[in-house]
């Protein structure tokens, strides 16, 4: 478990969609790294037929039933909104198609 | 970005042998959402079907829509896929405005059903060819909102102002369908790979877990192409994206493999990245490159449990898979007694199971594919519409043949019945009646027009007369003229000849 | 009835609301005018639904007199931690980013309250997003503890805690995610639960960390904690990890409270150094008293409770930088930087950088980089195996004892600011609450005394199995009742009157 680059914050911060000043960058560095060093201790425990625990209660197979139920009030649903135009949720101009 | 002068198709292939995988999404015809209770009707106004849960709304949670893990599954059945007896959802997680978590359910290394095929038939000069395409994975995820890009001058992303998010489609089940590499087809890849999406088109129509409808944009495609050397490695790949008709299918994978020839051919390397397929002009333009690719750090979900089919309900379920339509097309081939270009032309038209509900309606085959492949394929393809969508049923089909068979209708009038009722002027004997089509059958007006018609070509009388009967043609079209094709011409050639007083 | 009615237990306000000896409006305005006294000092609340609240009052008042069929705990006022979605009322979690936002929908817990006849009263301050031990990362300024004010009142749900230890409501309700309902309780000399994973609904709180949320009651006893627990608890079809099993009879554990022949388990992973002194004492002596009460106490090993607080700190923020994503300014709440130049992923990013404070940025990077590809399996997959060895630590414990104890936090109440700018330091809070939550199971805080070196509450806590939150009731129950005989009265008469 290496220490974490400044770089490396700026790209988390990319990914995270955080605009971080410079100052931020420099103490998340700092900080990331002391609580990962703090937390890096649980590799000691590496043993490869550990199964991972993902969900704290045994269940499998919950479903609903294809029931169609009740929307939302458009006008209550665009009212949430910080900006709407055309009965639609109106986001500022996409440069990267997805 | 530079115009690029492209490899011809046919000298890429002297070269270069191709490589192709598919990335299929299918949007369920599930009555509800994936997650929650909002319908998933196409068309309604915008932001009408959300609710807490397919909005994203903080606090919200999903529920799975059973019959969702259902449709899955019988679609790997139907794909001769393993079913997984433990599998998770994973977030993939990602911003774009379109996606109200900023981060996609989907399934991750744990898909539902895995390890298929399915058989595909192409036509080549030797005769139709059957390829196997190998299936990787069938996983569920959850579809996104819908945007439209306002302001600037195209409408399209690019150049936009600003751009308005309806998230009616948000949440709608989505399954990916994902094939493994296709090699070895050469020429044929184009072909093969729009017959794959059609096939499995068909099945999804078979299995009746969506209606498919790719103009609705509940199929979409992304295609996976690397080009290499005979005997070398794979090359790199690309994915285009965006690929959403049976014909954009073949023309991606052509355009493709002509653009690639070009850069490798050019000394140049394949770039690992995403592109945009335009079916404007056929062409893709560049997305993102593999160096820009979003790490999308799945995780197992843990706002649902795993899914874990038993034997009983995936048996249970496979007692309920139909007949799969390479099974049903051998079969009607055979029952039907035609040969594999008259199935294929069949099959192309989508008129294979409209043609077996016109006979199962009493239809005689014959009649229904003339039907079907002639007149209605006509008026289906000037309108650009699929034949399915014409409003003729078998029943409708089965009246009119009825009624040439009585005499009272013949096939000039029984087309203009047709175009009636995919006018929407109603029901077989409205249209008629509406039109005035019946066939003229009163003799003494027959009698009235021949004599008209003799009178005024007597030249030709006498030639019938002194027994040129084949002369009889150009009397019997000029009745036909005079009574607007509302006459049952055998009837007017054999008023003819006795009113000449000739015998055949 | 004439004393104070803040004063009072729910059970025992809900009694004479039932029986016409106060109307539950009159509750209702003691509490509100309580409220409008002591919160300019204490803090506990960041919205008062005063006319919701009084609606309710009203309704329950009518039904009462129209000899309708009413809950136990019919018109007893309640105060809700700010993270539980309720319909038409503002809904921030601490947050800036929501600041304003009213959802259209009720969480189920609410729902189960409204259904209860309770009244809500308004929502209570916490860390931003849950996040800390302190309830100084509310975007809305801290809490303060009500025994002293100088002092936090735990975190992150710090506001529901105060507002009981300063008889602003006698209910509240929380969510805990590695100790915000236990920790607050202990250092507030207040009861808190937190029920096995999916006993309640999380369906309308806004997620931390999906997989170790669980909302929970809050009170000042035992019993008026599983009163509120039995409201809220059962199956809910709209949160898929909800259990669909009956609800263990807390209510009547609690009442029973009787632990002769209880094997009691001492963690001692979760006994040794590292407790403030007076915390050490009052839970020995909390100890001898369990014996007396005829429990046996047997010491037993949970090997891996070490490496707790490393997996959690990778499982809490993994999951939080995801479950956080959606605040983008894009549908509801903040939106910052939308001038028509800017890009849409400018606007996220600029939204997300004004409306999340320092701790949260701090746990999304942190979850971020854990989740991210080539880091997954050393951080997250690793955690997770962690957990599957601190749920095996359990297992064989639960093999052998019926509860498990320990003290609740390692001190008492610290000083606001003391431990702001030390992360590590703030987390070492949760060394003892931070398993239950891993594992999935339940458990208990409830006050033991104070620490005599500075009078400030120390909490114990109580671990049972999953599914069976009725033994918490049984032994909190039983040794409340002693403490109750040996003092007089419940620790929390002993508060300082503000």
């Amino acid at each position: 478990m290496t220490s974490i680059s400044r770089d490396e914050v700026a790209h988390l911060a990319h990914l995270a969609r955080l605009d971080l000043g410079a100052e931020e960058l420099d103490h998340y560095a700092s900080q990331l790294d002391v609580i990962l060093q703090a937390v890096a201790r649980i590799s000691e425990v590496t043993a490869d037929d550990i199964p991972a625990m993902s969900h704290p209660v045994p269940m499998t197979n919950v479903f609903r039933e294809d029931v169609v139920t009740a929307s939302l009030n458009r006008a209550d649903v665009l009212s949430m909104a910080p900006a709407v135009e055309d009965d639609r949720f109106k986001v500022p101009r996409i440069l990267d198609e997805e | 970005m530079s115009q690029t002068t492209y490899v011809p198709f046919e000298q890429a292939l002297k070269v270069y042998e191709p490589v192709f995988g598919l990335e299929t999404h299918v949007e369920l015809g599930t009555k509800s959402k994936m997650w929650c209770g909002c319908s998933t009707d196409f068309g309604a106004d915008a932001n009408t079907q959300v609710c807490p849960v397919c909005l994203g709304l903080p606090g919200s949670m999903p529920v799975v829509n059973r019959v969702a893990v259902e449709s899955t599954i019988r679609i790997g059945l139907a794909l001769n896929c393993s079913i997984a007896t433990w599998c998770r959802f994973a977030r993939k997680n990602y911003f774009y405005p379109d996606m109200p978590k900023d981060y996609q359910i989907s399934q991750y290394d744990e898909p539902l059903c895995f390890d298929g095929y399915l058989d595909v038939t192409v036509e080549t000069p030797e005769g139709p060819q059957v390829v196997r395409v190998e299936i990787e994975r069938v996983h569920m995820e959850e579809d996104t909102g819908k945007l439209t890009h306002a302001g600037g001058a195209t409408g399209r992303i690019h150049g936009a102002d600003y751009s308005l998010v309806d998230y009616n489609r948000a949440g709608i089940p989505l399954i990916e369908i994902v094939t493994k590499p296709v090699s070895g087809t050469g020429a044929l890849a184009p072909a093969v790979a729009r017959a794959y999406v059609s096939e499995l088109r068909d099945v999804m129509r078979a299995l009746g877990v969506s209606d498919v409808r790719m103009e609705e944009g509940s199929l979409r495609c992304d295609v996976n192409l690397s080009l290499n050397r005979p005997g070398e490695q794979w090359g790199t790949r690309s994915e285009t994206k965006n690929v959403n008709s049976l014909r954009s299918v073949e023309r991606a994978v052509r355009s493709e493999i002509e653009r690639q020839a070009s850069v490798l051919d050019l000394g140049d390397r394949v770039i690992q990245e995403t592109r945009h397929f335009h079916e404007d002009t056929g062409r893709s333009t560049s997305g993102r490159s593999k160096e820009q690719a979003e790490d999308y750090r799945y995780f197992p979900e843990p706002d649902l449990v795993p899914v874990a089919p038993s034997d009983a309900w995936v048996e249970q379920l496979r007692s309920t898979m139909p007949e799969m339509p390479s099974v049903k097309r051998a079969r009607l081939q055979a029952e039907w007694n035609i040969n594999e270009f008259e199935l294929a032309s069949l099959v192309n038209a989508g008129a294979l199971d409209l043609v077996e509900a016109s006979i199962a309606a009493g239809v005689d085959s014959v009649a229904a594919r003339k039907w079907w492949t002639g007149e209605l394929l006509r008026v289906a393809n000037d309108t650009g519409v699929e034949l399915a969508d014409l409003q003729v049923s078998p029943g409708q089909i089965r009246e009119i043949e009825e009624l040439i068979a009585l005499g009272a209708l013949n096939d000039k009038l029984a087309r203009q019945v047709f175009e009636g009722i995919i006018h929407g002027e109603g029901d077989v004997a409205s249209v008629i009646a509406a039109r005035g089509l019946a066939v003229v059958s009163d003799d003494t007006a027959l009698l009235a027009a021949i004599d008209q018609a003799l009178s005024a070509q007597p030249d030709v009388a006498d030639k019938i007369r002194s027994g040129k009967v084949q002369a009889a043609g150009a009397i019997v079209g000029a009745v036909m003229k005079s009574t607007k094709g509302q006459a049952d011409a055998a009837k007017v050639r054999i008023l003819l000849l006795e009113r000449l007083g000739v015998s055949e | 009835m004439t004393e104070d009615l803040t004063r009072q237990s729910a059970a025992v306000l809900a009694a004479a609301i039932a029986a016409k000896e106060v109307s539950a409006q009159e509750v209702a305005t003691a509490h509100l005018e309580r409220i409008a006294a002591v919160d300019g000092v204490v803090h506990a609340f960041l919205h008062i639904s005063s006319d919701s609240a009084m609606a309710q009052a009203k309704r329950v008042d009518e039904k009462i007199a129209a000899g309708t069929e009413v809950g136990p705990l019919a018109g007893v006022p309640l105060a809700l931690k700010d993270v539980l979605a309720m319909h038409g009322e503002p809904t921030t979690a601490g947050s800036r980013i929501l600041q304003g936002w009213k959802p259209p929908y009720d969480s189920t817990v609410v729902a189960r309250l409204r259904a209860a006849d309770i009244v809500i009263l308004g929502k209570t301050n916490m860390d931003e997003f849950a996040m800390g031990s302190s309830t100084e990362h509310s975007a809305y300024g801290p809490t303060h503890n009500p025994w002293d004010l100088t002092r936090i009142p735990g975190g992150s749900g710090g506001g529901s805690a105060a507002a009981l230890a300063a008889f602003e409501a006698p209910l509240a309700i929380g969510t805990d995610t590695g100790g915000s309902i236990r920790q607050p309780a202990a250092v507030t000399g207040t009861v808190g639960v937190k029920p096995t994973y999916g006993a309640v609904s999380r369906y309308g709180q806004i997620a931390l960390a999906s997989s170790l949320d669980q909302p929970g009651p809050c009170a000042r006893s035992v019993l008026d904690t599983a009163l509120l627990h039995a409201a809220i608890a059962g199956h809910d079809p709209m949160d898929s990890t909800s259990l669909n099993a009956a609800v263990p009879d807390v209510v009547a554990a609690a009442r029973r409270a009787d632990i002769r022949g209880m094997r009691i388990g001492v963690v001692k992973e979760l006994s040794g150094d590292g407790y403030q002194a007076g915390v050490s004492q009052r839970y020995h002596e909390a100890l001898s008293i369990l014996e007396d009460l005829g429990a046996t106490i047997i010491e037993v090993s949970c090997p891996h409770f070490e490496y707790a607080l490393g997996a959690y700190y990778l499982i809490l923020p993994s999951e939080a930088s995801s479950n956080l994503a959606r605040f983008d300014g894009m549908r509801y709440g903040l939106r910052t930087g939308d001038d028509g130049a800017n890009s849409v992923e400018q606007v996220m990013s600029l939204t997300r950088e004004q409306g999340f404070g320092p701790e949260v940025k701090r746990r999304i990077m942190l979850g971020t980089y854990a989740l991210s590809s080539g880091y997954y399996e050393a951080y997250y997959g690793q955690a997770q195996k962690v957990r599957t060895l601190i749920t095996s630590d359990f297992n064989a414990a639960f093999a052998n004892v019926d509860v498990l104890v320990s003290p609740t936090a390692p001190t008492t109440a610290f000083k606001l600011g003391e431990k702001l700018d030390d992360p590590l330091a703030m987390y070492l809070n949760d060394v003892a609450t931070i398993p239950v939550n891993l594992a999935g199971i339940c458990a208990m805080s409830l006050p033991v005394g104070l620490a005599p070196e500075d009078q400030l509450p120390v909490g114990l806590q109580i671990m049972a199995p999953a599914m069976a939150d009725e033994r918490l009731y049984l032994a909190g129950g039983a040794l409340e009742a002693a403490l109750v005989d040996r003092w007089g009265h419940l620790l929390i008469e002993e508060v300082p009157s503000l």
